[in-house]
């Protein structure tokens, strides 16, 4: 840690890691109420289940990024937070802000609205929406006062964009349509647009520092993701457009433009991969490239792959809503975002605690528990969603019908949900319990200094 | 054609390394120009390309709807607007060969006068659009216009996009700003003459 204010970054991945445990704990509550129907149907419902488990997804998602930020962006722009006391409210106030989240819809207090991942309270919105003013101030002060790179100019368009178009949740049309339309300007252009970026920018700053590739080269990269992660994550909105009453010509631009979303997560695997293969430098942290080159993998298979599997409308005409849905979703978020954020933190955690590299093992274990648990999942789920598919949209047997075909695959779903949480409460442990050694010492580890 | 847009953008052979030393931007640093812009024209050309696959494939399941559809369009006034385009194009390369010599007033002159067919390339594009919608051919109304009118009016889009590129390179005017913005006009003109047979005459 070259500076004092990165250590802001710490105080946000302590919430970041609360609010994964929780996420992963409802996921798996709605995963055991997949199998056994009635489990707590009175006291917690599956609707505000989902609710809690997506919700939480993005809460500490979006607080791994300021986490981030916080870390990445002294370094980058060599000084000091601009203020410090100013991050500490923002953490405050969106704390305070997702918990009571948390609490209310507990207790059934959500938006009049039925908007998915928006279902905040309008003074929850604003809370929010305040946060985000603060930080985004926070960063831009310290960016401009600073040193300007490619990482950190990508990093704000994105952190800007993240704000701006969750202006659009205020924005409620009564027309149906109008509404999932500015619906997806927050849920698909985040995703699929400018959380491209963040993940772009904090990729190309790990990989600098774990391979020691020239800023030059890297800059190139991230200058070639974001411009078609942009190119063709914008109109590929259109894919959300088939079925709810648009007009049909967005099934065209939605078809094209999303078939081409690959392309961007493509170049992030290829860009990560010859980063390591040209580095000259042997990083100690082996947990954090795991982690890294993980990322740009299970993204590229989870929403290049999973997502192109069924954009096409005329195969979504089919598998619209299906499980295959539900696979596609967990890959994604799990590759591009959870493998980032847990990415950055494994980096990041051994400086901010000022130790060498430490649970090194454990971390990676949790890695290959987490990832096979998820990727497990999808595959599951995805034949799940094939098998639901043919029975309803195919042979026309009614939802519940078919959902009663498909116990089997929700089964393994749970077991995979279980080896998920294991996972996300030993890397929990890896990271923030202090160790005098390592558990397992890692084998040709600590040839070089850790930058 | 997704993997070609991804060995191009892939500066990571051995070969590639060499030039990569001196510019980072591997195979991308020989084109003329900015790199990035390579990056749009083909994720442009990707795009084109997909959409007229995607209008060969509709045109299969009802090819006599199609050419009756296809009928009612102005063969003239595309042909017409083909060679203005085409001319316009050899303005812009002309306008590079005079910045290259370092005759900056004759650049922009050159620059100029593309933009301006470029201008009319968009007049005579939209008297048609006004022709075809008083016949009542709209976006909705047979498959073949959704794809005329998405594709030429993602294609218009572009012309306009061009000029706004060349205003700006006519005025902030280095060499690698001409040869950046004469590279996007060469695509709009290449995507035309690729559009232009495929929806106008085709049978």
């Amino acid at each position: 840690m070259r500076y004092e204010s990165q250590k802001i970054a710490a105080w946000y991945w302590y919430g970041a890691l609360l609010v994964f445990a929780l996420q992963v704990t409802f996921g798996l509550i709605g995963g055991i109420v997949y199998v056994l129907p009635n489990f707590l149907s009175e006291l917690l419902p599956f609707h505000s289940i989902r609710m809690l488990h997506t919700n939480a997804l993005i809460v500490w998602l979006l607080l791994g990024f300021f986490g981030a930020a916080y870390y990445l962006i002294p370094e980058e722009s060599e000084r000091e937070i601009y203020s410090e006391k100013l991050a500490y409210i923002q953490l405050a106030i969106f704390m305070l802000g997702g918990v009571s989240a948390v609490v209310g819809y507990l207790f059934g207090v959500t938006a009049s609205h039925g908007r998915s991942y928006l279902e905040q309270p309008l003074w929850i919105k604003f809370g929010i929406i305040v946060a985000a003013l603060i930080f985004l101030f926070n960063i831009s002060m310290t960016v401009l006062q600073g040193r300007k790179t490619a990482i950190t100019n990508i990093l704000l368009l994105g952190l800007w964009g993240i704000a701006i178009f969750f202006l659009f949740s205020l924005y409620n049309p009564a027309n149906l349509v109008l509404d999932k339309m500015y619906w997806w300007y927050v849920v698909h252009l985040w995703v699929e647009g400018v959380w491209e970026l963040v993940m772009a920018s904090i990729l190309a700053f790990l990989m600098m520092k774990m391979t020691g590739v020239d800023r030059e080269v890297v800059e190139k990269w991230v200058y070639v993701i974001a411009a078609t992660a942009l190119f063709t994550g914008v109109l590929g909105t259109g894919h959300h457009y088939y079925w709810i009453g648009t007009p049909s010509y967005w099934q065209w631009i939605g078809s094209i433009f999303s078939s081409l979303e690959v392309v961007p997560f493509f170049a992030m695997v290829v860009f990560c991969f010859t980063m390591v293969w040209k580095g000259r430098r042997d990083h100690p942290n082996k947990a954090a490239l795991l982690w890294s080159l993980g990322c740009s993998v299970l993204a590229f298979f989870g929403a290049g792959v999973w997502g192109f599997l069924h954009t096409l409308h005329g195969v979504n005409y089919y598998t619209h809503g299906t499980q295959v849905t539900a696979a596609h979703g967990h890959l994604a978020f799990f590759g591009a975002y959870v493998c980032l954020n847990l990415a950055i933190m494994s980096y990041a955690f051994p400086h901010l605690k000022n130790r060498a590299p430490y649970n090194q093992v454990l971390n990676m274990a949790s890695f290959w528990l987490l990832s096979s648990g998820v990727t497990f999942m999808t595959v599951t789920l995805t034949f799940a969603g094939v098998v639901q598919t043919h029975l309803e949209r195919v042979n026309g047997m009614s939802y519940m019908d078919a959902q009663s075909q498909l116990g089997f695959f929700y089964l393994m779903r749970l077991g995979a949900g279980i080896v998920t949480v294991v996972g996300a409460l030993l890397f929990i442990y890896a990271v923030l319990v202090p160790r005098t050694k390592e558990a397992i010492s890692p084998a040709s580890a600590a040839t070089a200094p850790a930058e | 054609m997704i993997h070609e847009s991804f060995s191009r953008q892939a500066p990571d052979s051995a070969s590639a390394s060499a030039v990569a030393s001196d510019s980072g931007w591997g195979p991308l640093g020989t084109l003329p120009g900015n790199p990035i812009m390579w990056i749009l024209i083909v994720s442009e050309l990707a795009v084109f390309g997909a959409a007229l696959v995607g209008y060969a494939g509709a045109r299969l399941r009802d090819p006599t709807g199609f050419v009756a559809a296809q009928d009612s369009l102005d063969r003239i006034a595309g042909a017409v607007n083909t060679a203005v385009l085409l001319t316009s194009g050899l303005f812009a390369a002309l306008a590079v060969e005079a910045r290259r010599a370092d005759r900056r007033a004759a650049g922009r002159w050159l620059l100029l006068t593309a933009a301006l067919l470029g201008c009319v390339f968009l007049g005579v594009k939209g008297s048609e659009y006004a022709r075809e919608l008083a016949a009542g051919h709209d976006i909705d109304s047979h498959p073949f216009f959704m794809f005329y009118y998405l594709i030429t009016g993602f294609h218009a889009l572009h012309v306009v996009l061009g000029l706004i590129i060349l205003a700006i390179v006519a005025w902030f005017d280095s060499l690698e700003n001409y040869e950046t913005g004469a590279a996007f006009w060469h695509m709009v003109d290449l995507v035309w003459i690729v559009v232009f047979p495929c929806l106008y005459l085709m049978r």
